[in-house]
């Protein structure tokens, strides 16, 4: 077990240090450039619906849909970060607490 | 990301940073609580559960780590799936070196605290490298104090933490990746916004098909070619990473 757990954290490691040691003028290619402001886009756009809607490989409707409804009302209305992230939270386990969710 | 858009946007701020920071680290935090507990319950021991959080030092590949242990899928596919995640670290190293400069002496450091969500922070303050150096290490070094006190939280109550639901944790990581995603979605022109919205759907909706048929992670991994597809298609759309 503890090969596997030093192997696993030296490789993801290497991953980001390597990213340093690559020349930086690969960036300065407009295409890489370009592409490296929509990327967190997606990837974002596809944690949020990936950590709302599902359980391991399954697709689920809980009451994280209704958090994240929170949430967008709370951007909507420009509350701070933790404030989004607080009634989100909040609403979602008041809501599995009254049963009406899981 | 506190009130982006409108009057209150503020790039350049660096208490504004800093709490934006600290809000992140303590909503990664208090997720690192299911990961320590999830980690012991897949059967590595407290102390193997630390180690992943101190040096792997990112939240998918970890989850993925322990998840692959834990369903008896063996150490090289575990292995092997915590870096497929991670890969993503690279591009974002790439994308940072020039914003960051870092020098020999702390690029060590710099490549530790290179996530999702220090990423995500200093592409977001983009108007100055100052700023965007201030949002990356705030962000990372927030995050990885909260996660690995999380992580010592959990792993040590193990099984009374096992379920974040409860506390509707498990909802409040969706909010704070969609509190980053906001500024990006509605902080351009109309039609750069209505370009951002677009992506973000059709990103979304790739990552939810794909669910049932991939490993846990690798959804958001593909979405990643919607980018990809949109940068070839958009060819003259534009967003600069750091303008100084």
């Amino acid at each position: 077990m503890w090969a596997s757990i030093l192997i696993a954290s030296f490789g993801t490691y290497a991953e980001k240090l390597v990213g340093y040691m690559l020349p930086h003028h690969m960036l300065e290619r407009e295409s890489i450039r370009r592409m490296t402001g929509l990327l967190p886009v997606s990837l974002l756009a596809a944690l949020v619906a990936v950590q709302t809607f599902a359980i391991s490989q399954t697709l689920f409707i809980d009451a994280r849909v209704l958090g994240l409804g929170v949430a967008v009302v709370a951007l909507l209305l420009r509350a701070p970060f933790l404030v989004v992230i607080i009634a989100a939270a909040a609403s979602t386990a008041i809501v599995r607490w009254l049963g009406w969710l899981p | 990301m506190a009130g982006k858009g409108g009057s209150r946007q503020d790039d350049g701020d660096t208490r504004t940073i800093d709490r934006n920071a600290l809000g992140i680290g303590i909503a990664t935090g208090a997720y690192a609580l299911s990961f320590g507990a999830i980690s012991v319950a897949s059967g590595l021991s407290v102390v193997q559960t630390q180690t992943l959080s101190l040096f792997m030092f990112t939240g998918a590949s970890q989850f993925a780590f322990v998840g692959v242990i834990g369903a008896g899928g063996g150490a090289v596919i575990a292995i092997v799936t915590a870096m497929l995640l991670g890969a993503r670290n690279s591009l974002y190293a790439l994308s940072l070196g020039p914003v960051l400069s870092p020098s020999r002496k702390t690029v060590p450091l710099t490549a530790l605290l290179t996530i999702d969500e220090s990423t995500a922070m200093a592409l977001s303050y983009n108007k100055s490298k100052k700023a965007s150096r201030r949002a990356f290490f705030a962000t990372g070094i927030s995050v990885y104090v909260f996660w690995n006190i999380g992580t010592a939280f959990g792993s040590l109550g193990a099984s009374a933490l096992s379920d974040p639901g409860v506390l509707g944790l498990d909802a409040a990581i969706p909010a704070g990746f969609l509190a980053l995603l906001w500024p990006r979605l509605n902080g351009g022109s109309k039609s750069e916004n209505r370009k951002m919205w677009a992506l973000a759907i059709a990103s979304a909706a790739v990552a939810m098909v794909l669910i049932p048929f991939l490993r846990p992670g690798l959804p958001v991994l593909f979405s990643a070619l919607v980018a990809v597809a949109a940068s070839i298609l958009w060819g003259e759309t534009s967003r600069p990473i750091v303008e100084d």
